[in-house]
């Protein structure tokens, strides 16, 4: 069962990259960008088939190792 | 001083880390991988290393923190050990929940490879005590991840307790924006636990400890260390 676990910087924690992917935005010509955030999307294949069961060892997971929960939140999608 | 330094793949100053303790102690350091899972009897101190172990893959430091080392690591700090992470070393102290925090891209987006100051703000540590307080040495910095980051108020706690060890400043010792130049919070450059035994760093003290090769700023906290550890055994 392929499960996406998506990994943002939190509200509040500075986002440097995303500030930069902004200006490069506007310097392209891309009026009315307003904040943009970068993170990353982590695709698993879980050996699961009850849903349920998937999403939440995939949370224990994030939890342990895919986000870095002082700065990071995450959530995941079984898809 | 019996020092044990870890080495990851993607480590790459463990021997300047040697060299440093050497100079310090008279002894050479044992030299552990990371998948070792226990550390040599009589290990009294541990180093982790600065470098890009794993690739820097995830998130600094992540993956080192999960190595099977890093367990014996933790009971070692546990029973009350020191245990000292420079630049990748500090990521990992965090990553493994060592030290509180996080360390983000620099607020430039940069990789910084230069020298800075840090002013110390305590000199009654087991890394600290042969500096005055105040006192500010050079350091090379060489991190893309450097920017320290807690919520405020695990920063007012870090503060409280005293375990903000070292600041970047000016070479006058004034903590000013210019002279954070990873964007750190309140100019932080190296915390503690909160038994003053765990250290981390981002700066490089191990890269000044050779008069012949950039002078000896980072010297006295490997002496600090040595006369520590010498007098703890």
């Amino acid at each position: 069962m392929k499960v996406l676990v998506t990994v943002m910087p939190k509200v509040g924690v500075l986002d440097p990259q995303g500030k930069a992917i902004g200006h490069a935005l506007a310097g392209l010509g891309f009026a009315g960008v307003g904040e943009v955030r970068a993170g990353k999307v982590i695709e698993l294949e879980i050996a699961e088939t009850d849903a349920a069961r998937a999403k939440q060892l995939a949370e224990e997971m994030a939890r342990k190792l895919l986000a870095n929960t002082v700065i990071e939140s995450f959530r995941v999608e079984v898809a | 001083m019996q020092a044990a330094i870890v080495v990851f793949p993607g480590t790459n100053r463990e021997r300047d880390m040697a060299l440093a303790l050497r100079r310090a102690t008279g002894r050479k350091p044992a030299m552990l991988w990371h998948r070792d899972t226990e550390l040599p009897a009589g290990t009294d101190l541990v180093v982790l290393p600065g470098g890009f172990s794993y690739g820097d893959y995830l998130r600094c430091g992540a993956m080192a923190a999960q190595s099977p080392i890093m367990r014996a690591v933790k009971d070692f700090a546990a029973r009350g050990g020191h245990v000292l992470g420079v630049c990748n070393g500090f990521q990992m102290l965090t990553e493994a929940g060592l030290l509180p925090g996080a360390l983000l891209r620099n607020a430039t987006l940069r990789f910084l490879s230069m020298d800075c100051h840090m002013r110390v703000e305590r000199a009654d540590t087991p890394y600290t005590h042969r500096f005055r307080r105040g006192q500010v040495f050079r350091a090379t910095m060489a991190h893309g991840d450097g920017n320290y980051f807690a919520d405020p108020a695990t920063l007012d706690e870090l503060e409280a307790e005293g375990r903000v060890i070292l600041r970047y400043a000016t070479p006058a010792g004034e903590v000013t924006e210019a002279a954070n130049r990873n964007g750190s919070a309140r100019g932080i450059a190296g915390i503690a636990s909160a038994n003053l035994r765990v250290l981390g760093l981002m700066p490089h003290p191990e890269n000044q400890v050779d008069p012949a090769i950039d002078g000896t700023d980072g010297m006295p906290l490997f002496e600090s260390l040595a006369e520590t550890l010498a007098s703890a055994a």
